[in-house]
């Protein structure tokens, strides 16, 4: 593929435009899934269990139907079964049969706030009040609330048609076993001069955006619907909606909002075939907006985990072995990233010895959806807190050590082919070469630690058109969600083609009619792959374009040659034509030109990232305050600088809540006890430190402007990292999330009780 | 359901009149009864921040206010933060610096830290993070938040110095 334009000199990419939706967004003019109203419309809520595991009896809806205002509920019984089929989406695999289970419970409710009807009304208010006139008969069943308890033989069953492979007949609360092995791990083992083995349990936590989930539904007489909602993926929506319907896709017409952040937890579906289907029985638009508890309880969080890692090292500081036992929370059904947590978890390193079993485990929790490069965080907690302990036995520098064992171009992957050009080398060496690493870390009870991250990235289908106005400025037309500015860089893109200025390409993010195919924002692919459709629709205008100018000058167009946003003649004969001039010629040379294009991106560039923490550990109280953080992430190109720091800072941000106060709290019930944003803790301005940035440019030979994609490896690092600054800190492991006062505290006066002991033992 | 009130206040410098049930927050009147959506609701605890107004000059959570409590009041939404030709320094400064990837939360900062620099006009980084500690962002990790208010509140200094010397 051709490396870039004008000879790898670029004009607009690298710059920092200002983003062209930025203004609605700071006047309050863009409109957001919630924003969305229209004549007659009703306003749905929903009926949430109360209960962990229940069978439901009997639902009795005489009441609540009987209250003024009320206009239709609906329960499990109105959606038809779907279909029991294992089908990819987005980063996750879904199974319309499970996910149709969880919008609506049919005879189990599986967590505290699974939904189990739902109620339209005249305004908000009657459907609440609708909510709790509802009555439940339940059969209360134990819950299941971690991977132990589901694991241990006679642990109660949450589905009983769930089987796995290896269990044949069996019931059992196993989805899914996966392993990856590679050369002789006891040979391994026997040869290493230090071996340390842990166990980690990481706890569940969630996306965080700040929008609720919403969803308009409006259905048409003549079967058409239509729905409102801010997703990653309207297309996605549309096709896990027409399954859970019943109804074919080409039925439903799907226009994505504005969408206030995701992270993976907008690429399923909750509301959406709910207000399809209750605007179908009551002939009017109904909307349906999620509260902040019900995001807590019942959206898609990402998997608690218990994590066991034996690895082992060469006093030179080679890692010669490496065995990893990993539980995953599925939540109700089966799909935790356990899969790609197993094939991250020691991806940054060439190990010759290794083997990783992973299991996709159900309990009495919402069903998890993607975070981030899902399943990735907790394995880099465990690995890269091992690979610290490691290098501090073999006397290394924590990054020489990993520059010692880290992946090159070639180097074996956990599966598939070696990797091609990739920039984990890079990355280390651009923290290693930082002013900050440099930098002395002096003063009591503080500590630096270093870890690392990889993800895949991922590439799939996207479409794109570019449509030449008369005036030869531009339009560029993709079908994916922008949920952190990437509207700026397809125009870039299409500006850097086009030699024109950004602010002459206007982008838009079309509806499902409106557009080719195009999968889900996440896997961190919209720069990368719809950037790539975006760049071959933007090149197929140019072809068409200077087949024009060739018919103006009446020359062929391999006689012309593009550059500088105009058209030359390759003889110099004739003096060069802009677009803006021949975007005039355009009706009477043959009509309109549109750029099109559509891709399956091949060529996917993994993403690598390096985080520096410096913390200071408060003796009397255990908490953490952040000093100082670093981070350096392989961009392969940064499109639009800004943006690509500002992946890097939310991702750090993030893993840094994770690392130290995230958690879903459960009672010995099964309730979710921190159902609201002052318990559930994300960290505020005050918690953290500005996040330096250093942008690694490895460029992607998969990709013709390098990109890799930049949107999720920069969450995988900061919890191991501050693991590892805490340990230099005050010498304690610590191996479980959050690393919260109470835990910390508990490990600290465990330590000094044992340092008391063994000086009262000495005197 | 309880009788609608109407309650009289100045929203954006307009006197304006609406009604409400008591049981309605500002934020929903705002939003569903005013249609000023640029307002947002992302926990209706007050605390996320994403729905502050003011009210006569402070910041407040207009979820946790009931409707009628604003009767008499006057309230500015992100919506009056900019006059008809130009940008608040605060919009423009969030723009500049990329303070916003989904911006959800965008309304509820402009709104806190316009609160801030009215009462302060020259803040340190830890008052601004002191400032804006109630408005939770998920995209950014806050550092290109704080330094468009840093820089805003900078022009902001010098738009009244020049004020000022035009004055003088």
């Amino acid at each position: 593929m051709a490396a870039a334009t004008n000879n790898g000199h670029f004009k607009v990419i690298g710059t920092r435009p200002i983003r062209h939706d930025g203004i609605d967004k700071v006047m309050g003019r863009a409109k957001y899934g919630a924003d969305y109203a229209f004549p007659g419309m009703l306003h749905g809520k929903l009926l949430r269990s109360p209960h962990a595991h229940a069978r439901i009896k009997s639902i009795n809806l005489t009441k609540a139907l009987a209250l003024p205002g009320v206009k239709a509920i609906i329960t499990g019984k109105d959606l038809p079964k779907a279909e029991n089929k294992l089908e990819q989406s987005g980063e996750m695999t879904v199974n319309p049969y499970y996910l149709s289970m969880n919008i609506l419970a049919h005879d189990k409710v599986l967590y505290d706030g699974h939904a189990i009807a739902a109620v339209a009304a005249t305004n908000p208010h009657i459907a609440e009040e609708a909510v709790r006139l509802i009555e439940v008969e339940y059969e209360v069943l134990p819950p299941v609330m971690t991977v132990d308890a589901a694991m241990k033989p006679g642990a109660p069953i949450l589905l009983h048609d769930l089987r796995n492979k290896e269990e044949g007949n069996k019931e059992t609360n196993v989805a899914q076993h996966h392993q990856f092995k590679r050369g002789d791990i006891e040979a391994g083992f026997k040869s290493a001069d230090f071996i340390i083995e842990r166990e980690f349990n990481t706890a569940m936590v969630h996306q965080g955006y700040i929008e609720p989930h919403n969803a308009v539904g409006i259905y048409n007489t003549d079967g058409q619907a239509t729905i409102y909602c801010s997703t990653q993926g309207a297309f996605d929506v549309r096709s896990l909606s027409a399954q859970v319907l019943g109804i074919a896709v080409g039925k439903i017409k799907v226009v994505p909002a504005e969408i206030g952040g995701g992270f993976g937890g907008k690429t399923t579906i909750y509301l959406e075939p709910l207000s399809v289907l209750l605007s179908k029985m009551t002939g009017a638009p109904v909307k349906l907006v999620m509260t902040r508890g019900e995001v807590l309880r019942a959206t898609g969080p990402t998997s608690g985990s218990k994590i066991k890692v034996k690895m082992g090292a060469t006093k030179d500081g080679t890692i010669v072995a490496a065995q990893v036992w990993m539980a995953y929370e599925a939540g109700a059904y089966p799909g935790s990233p356990v899969g790609a947590g197993a094939m991250c978890i020691i991806a940054p390193y060439t190990i010759e010895n290794l083997q990783i079993d992973g299991y996709d485990v159900v309990v009495n929790r919402p069903k998890t959806a993607a975070y981030r490069a899902p399943g990735a965080t907790n394995a880099a907690f465990a690995s890269e807190t091992i690979i610290d302990e490691l290098a501090d036995k073999c006397g290394m520098d924590p990054l020489d050590f990993r520059l010692k064992n880290g992946v090159k171009e070639g180097s074996a992957q956990v599966v598939g082919p070696p990797f091609k050009r990739i920039g984990f080398v890079e990355t280390c060496e651009a923290i290693k070469n930082s002013e900050h690493y440099k930098s002395k870390l002096t003063g009591k009870n503080r500590g630096r630690g270093v870890a690392t991250g990889f993800w895949f990235n991922a590439g799939m289908q996207s479409s794109a058109t570019v449509n030449i106005h008369t005036d030869g400025t531009a339009s560029v037309v993709t079908g994916s969600t922008d949920i952190g500015g990437s509207r700026a860089a397809m125009a870039m893109i299409t500006a850097e083609v086009l030699g024109l200025p950004v602010t002459d390409v206007r982008p838009l993010v079309a509806d499902t009619d409106s557009i080719g195919h195009t999968d889900v924002t996440g896997g961190s692919r919209v720069t990368f792959a719809t950037g790539m459709a975006v760049y071959e629709a933007a090149q197929d205008a140019i072809k068409q374009l200077t087949e024009r100018a060739a018919k103006v000058w009446e020359i062929k167009p391999d006689q012309i040659e593009f550059r500088d946003g105009a058209f030359h003649s390759k003889a110099g004969d004739k003096p060069p034509m802009a677009i803006k001039e021949l975007a005039k010629r355009l009706a009477r040379t043959g009509g309109p030109i549109t750029g099109r294009a559509s891709v399956n991106a091949r060529g996917v560039g993994p993403g690598f990232a390096a985080t520096l923490v410096d913390v200071e550990v408060d003796p009397d109280t255990a908490k953490v305050k952040l000093l100082r953080c670093t981070i350096a992430q392989d961009a392969g190109r940064a499109i639009h600088p800004s943006y690509v720091e500002g992946q890097m800072q939310g991702g750090t941000a993030q893993g840094l809540g994770w690392a130290l106060n995230e958690e879903y709290f459960y009672d010995d019930k099964g309730t979710l006890r921190n159902t609201g944003l002052l318990d559930y803790r994300m960290p505020t301005c005050l918690d953290l430190p500005m996040i330096e940035t250093i942008i690694v440019e490895v460029p992607n030979p998969g990709h013709p402007l390098g990109v890799r994609g930049v949107g999720e490896v920069s969450i995988v690092p900061p919890p191991a990292a501050v693991a590892n600054a805490i340990f230099h800190a005050v010498g304690i492991r610590m191996m479980e999330t959050p690393m919260s006062p109470p835990k910390l505290m508990k490990e600290m006066l465990k330590k000094r009780a044992a340092e008391n002991a063994q000086s009262a033992a000495a005197d | 359901m309880s009788r609608k009130t109407l309650v009289d206040a100045i929203v954006n410098g307009e006197p304006t009149e609406f009604l409400c049930e008591p049981r309605q927050s500002l934020l929903e009147c705002l939003r569903d009864v005013l249609e000023l959506t640029g307002s947002k609701e992302g926990c209706l605890t007050g605390d996320c921040g994403a729905c502050t107004v003011m009210i006569d000059g402070r910041a407040v959570c207009s979820c946790l206010v009931f409707g009628p409590e604003v009767q008499g009041k006057r309230i500015t939404t992100v919506e009056g933060l900019a006059d008809a030709t130009r940008l608040h320094a605060l919009q423009q400064q969030f723009l500049e610096h990329a303070s916003l990837q989904c911006g959800i939360c965008t309304p509820g900062f402009l709104m806190s830290a316009k609160a801030l620099l009215e009462r302060n006009p020259n803040p340190t980084e830890p008052e601004i993070r002191y400032a804006l500690a109630g408005n939770l962002c998920r995209c950014t990790g806050y550092d290109k938040i704080v330094r468009a208010v840093t820089d805003a509140a900078k022009t902001l200094r010098e738009e009244g110095h020049d004020r000022a010397a035009a004055r003088s």
